[in-house]
C-alpha cells in the first residue's frame, strides 16, 4: 500500500508547474535565443578585436584619436550623469512627495526621451543652436560654441539619458510615501537633514541602479551625439562615433578593439546590476513595477 | 502643556474636512479622538502637530499661538499608525535621531544621547534590542520603538495616530494597558486617534467623539457612555438598539400600545427611543415592548436575541444571559432599564 502510494506520487509532477520535457524545451529555446542574439555577437566583438594579436589591440587603443575618444566619452558621462542625478532626484521628489496640477503631464514629459528617436533629439539641438537659429549666433558672439563641440554633446546626452534616474526613483519614492519624512520633521530635523539622513538612505540602492543604467547609456549613445557632434576626428568623436568611423575606413581590428571597451563596460554594468539586484532586490523591485 | 484648538476649519481642495472645531485639551490628560473613518479625527491630530495648516482658526500650546510655528518648532512627539521607523537605522539610532539632529548649541553630548536612548529603550521594555533593525522586530515592538523615539525629544505634547491600528487583537490589548502605564509614569499630555470605541473607553481620561468633520461630544468615558447627547454618539459608543416611538400622555407608545416607559419632559409627537441591548428587563404582565424572535445567537457568555417589534418590522436587539430560559421562547416582552429619547428626524 505504502509503496504503491509512493509510486503514484513519484509519477505525478507539481500541479502548478509544467512537465519536465516542456520545462527543458522552454529553457532550451531561451538559451539558444540568448546565444544567438547576445553571446555570439559579444564573442565576435572580442574575437575580431584580438584577431591581429594583443599587440595590435593595445596599439589601436593607444592611438591618439582613440585616446581622445575615450577621454571625451568619460568627460561627457562624468558631466551628464551627475546632472541627471540631480534632475532625476528633483523630479521624482516633486512627483512622489507632492500633489500638484499637471503631475501626469510631467511624468509623460520625463518619458519623452524614451519615445523619441535619438536622431530627432539631436536634430532638436541643431535647430536650437544651429547657424540659422536665434540662440546659436547669440552664444557664438560671446565665444560659446554649442554645436559641434562639447556642450552640444553633453546636452544631447543629458536629454537622451534623462529618464533613467527619474524612472527608477519615482515608483520607489511613491511606494515609500512621506511617512518617514514626516517622522523626521516631527522629531525636529530640518529639510536638509531629512533629505540626507532619511530620504537618500531610503532610496540609495534604487538611485545607484539608475545611475548605472544612465551611465551605460550615456557612454554608449550614438544617434543624438552623431547629429550634434559634427564628428570632428580627435575632437568631437565619442567612442561609439569613433568605432563607426574606423569601421567605415575598413579598419575592423581597431574598430572592434574600441568596441570591445564599450562591450566591457556593458558587461561590468550587467554584473554590477545583477549584484545590486541580488543583494538589494526588494528595494529595487519597488522601482520596476 | 495644555492645548487649545480654536474654531479650526480645514479644507482639502475645497472639500471641508473639519468645520469650525474647538477643543480644550488639559495639561497631562490622555484624550482620545474617536470617530468613524472620514470624521476628521486624523486631520485634527495632524493640525495640532503642525503637519497640516488650518484653513482658518488657531491652535494654542499653553498661551503661545502655535498656528504660525512649524512642526519642528512645536516640539511634539508624533507616533504614526505604520510606525514610520527609519529602516536603515538601528533601534538605538532611531531613538536617538531626534537628539542627534539638534543644532550643536542644544545637542547633548554623544554619551548623554546614548544614555537617554538606552533609558527609553528600557522604559518601553526593549532592552537588548538596540542593535537590531526595524524589520527584525514584530509590529508591537516597532510601535514601542516609535513611542520611545517620540519621547526622546521630551515633547510638549504626545500625539498618536491610530497607534494600535495595525496590530492584532491580543497585542493591542497588551499595548493599551502598557501605554496607560507609560502615560501615568511620564505625565505627558497625550492625544490619540482611534476608531475603536473599546480602546477609547478603556484608555482615555476623556474622549472626544467626532463625526463628519465636527465634534459631537466631549467628556469622560463614563459620561459619554451613560449620557450620549446625540443619536450618533449613542449608536457609535457601545451597543445600541433604536426604535421609533410616539410620545403621548407622558408615555411612550409603539403600534398603538403603551410600553410602560415614561416620556419625562419630551414633547408629544414622534421620537426615537435608544437603549442598550444588555440594559433591559424581561416583563411578564405589565405594559412592555413585545416582539417575535427573528434570530437568536449565542455570543460567548451572552445570548443576543433580535426581536421584530409591531407590524412595521422594526428590529431591536436584546441581550440575555446565555442560559436564561427566555432564550427558548419565540416571543419576548421587555422594558429598557435605561434609555434616551431623541427627536425624530
Amino acid at each position: 500500500m505504502a509503496t504503491k502510494l509512493r509510486a503514484q506520487t513519484k509519477r505525478r509532477h507539481s500541479p502548478t508547474s509544467e512537465r519536465r520535457s516542456v520545462q527543458l524545451l522552454l529553457i532550451g529555446i531561451a538559451v539558444a535565443f540568448m546565444a544567438i542574439t547576445l553571446v555570439l555577437p559579444l564573442y565576435s566583438v572580442f574575437h575580431e578585436a584580438l584577431s591581429k594579436g594583443v599587440g595590435a589591440f593595445f596599439a589601436a587603443l593607444g592611438e591618439k584619436d582613440a585616446q581622445a575618444a575615450i577621454r571625451l566619452t568619460l568627460l561627457v558621462a562624468a558631466t551628464a550623469v551627475p546632472l541627471n542625478v540631480v534632475f532625476g532626484l528633483a523630479a521624482s521628489w516633486a512627483i512622489a512627495k507632492f500633489e500638484f496640477k499637471g503631475k501626469a503631464f510631467l511624468i509623460t514629459l520625463i518619458d519623452l526621451p524614451f519615445s523619441v528617436s535619438p536622431v530627432i533629439s539631436g536634430l532638436v539641438y541643431v535647430l536650437l543652436f544651429g547657424a540659422g537659429s536665434f540662440l546659436g549666433p547669440f552664444l557664438k558672439s560671446y565665444g560659446i560654441e554649442v554645436l559641434f563641440a562639447l556642450p552640444g554633446i553633453v546636452l544631447a546626452t543629458i536629454f537622451v539619458t534623462f529618464p533613467f534616474v527619474a524612472r527608477e526613483l519615482i515608483p520607489l519614492m511613491q511606494d515609500q510615501g512621506t511617512g518617514d519624512e514626516e517622522a523626521a520633521l516631527s522629531l525636529g530635523a530640518n529639510g536638509w537633514q531629512t533629505f540626507w539622513r532619511v530620504t537618500i538612505p531610503n532610496i540609495k540602492w534604487g538611485l545607484l541602479y539608475g545611475v548605472l543604467l544612465c551611465n551605460a547609456r550615456a557612454m554608449g549613445e550614438f544617434g543624438a551625439v552623431a547629429v550634434v557632434s559634427g564628428k570632428i576626428r580627435g575632437q568631437t568623436t565619442t567612442m561609439p562615433l569613433q568605432v563607426e568611423m574606423l569601421y567605415n575606413e575598413y579598419n575592423a581590428a581597431a574598430a572592434f578593439a574600441l568596441a570591445s571597451m564599450l562591450a566591457l563596460l556593458a558587461l561590468v554594468t550587467l554584473v554590477l546590476k545583477s549584484v545590486l539586484e541580488w543583494r538589494f532586490g526588494e528595494e529595487i523591485a519597488a522601482g520596476n513595477h | 502643556m495644555e492645548v487649545r484648538v480654536q474654531n479650526v476649519r480645514k479644507e482639502f481642495d475645497r472639500f471641508p474636512a473639519l468645520h469650525d472645531v474647538s477643543l480644550d485639551i488639559r495639561s497631562g490628560e490622555l484624550i482620545a479622538l474617536l470617530g468613524p473613518s472620514g470624521s476628521g479625527k486624523t486631520t485634527l491630530l495632524r493640525l495640532i502637530a503642525g503637519l497640516e495648516t488650518p484653513t482658518a482658526g488657531k491652535v494654542f500650546f499653553g498661551d503661545t499661538d502655535a498656528s504660525e510655528k512649524t512642526v519642528q518648532e512645536r516640539n511634539i512627539g508624533f507616533v504614526f499608525q505604520h510606525y514610520a521607523l527609519f529602516r536603515h537605522m538601528t533601534i538605538l539610532e532611531n531613538i536617538s535621531f531626534g537628539l542627534k539632529v539638534r543644532p550643536r548649541s542644544s545637542r547633548p553630548p554623544a554619551g548623554e544621547i546614548r544614555r537617554r536612548a538606552m533609558e527609553l529603550l528600557d522604559l518601553v521594555q526593549l532592552s537588548g534590542l538596540e542593535k537590531r533593525y526595524p524589520n527584525q522586530l514584530s509590529g508591537g515592538q516597532r510601535q514601542r520603538v516609535a513611542l520611545a523615539r517620540a519621547l526622546a525629544i521630551e515633547p510638549a505634547v504626545l500625539l498618536l495616530d491610530e497607534p494600535f491600528g495595525a496590530l492584532d487583537a491580543q497585542v493591542r490589548r497588551e499595548l493599551r494597558k502598557w501605554l496607560r502605564e507609560i502615560h501615568d509614569r511620564t505625565g505627558h499630555t497625550t492625544v490619540f486617534v482611534t476608531h475603536d470605541q473599546e480602546e477609547a473607553l478603556e484608555l482615555s481620561d476623556r474622549l472626544c467623539v467626532m463625526s463628519q468633520g465636527k465634534i459631537e461630544q466631549v467628556g469622560t468615558p463614563d459620561s459619554v457612555y451613560d449620557h450620549p447627547t446625540s443619536p450618533f454618539v449613542f449608536g457609535f459608543i457601545g451597543e445600541s438598539s433604536e426604535l421609533p416611538v410616539t410620545v403621548e400622555n407622558n408615555e411612550l407608545w409603539v403600534g398603538g400600545r403603551a410600553i410602560g416607559v415614561p416620556a419625562g419632559d419630551a414633547q408629544p409627537g414622534e421620537a426615537r427611543l435608544f437603549f442598550r441591548p444588555h440594559d433591559v428587563e424581561l416583563v411578564e404582565h405589565d405594559a412592555s415592548l413585545a416582539g417575535v424572535v427573528s434570530t437568536n445567537r449565542r455570543v460567548g457568555g451572552t445570548r443576543r436575541v433580535e426581536l421584530e417589534i409591531g407590524g412595521a418590522g422594526h428590529l431591536v436587539e436584546v441581550d440575555l444571559p446565555f442560559d436564561h430560559p427566555a432564550g427558548e421562547k419565540t416571543r419576548l416582552a421587555f422594558r429598557p432599564r435605561r434609555w434616551k429619547l431623541f427627536p425624530a428626524v
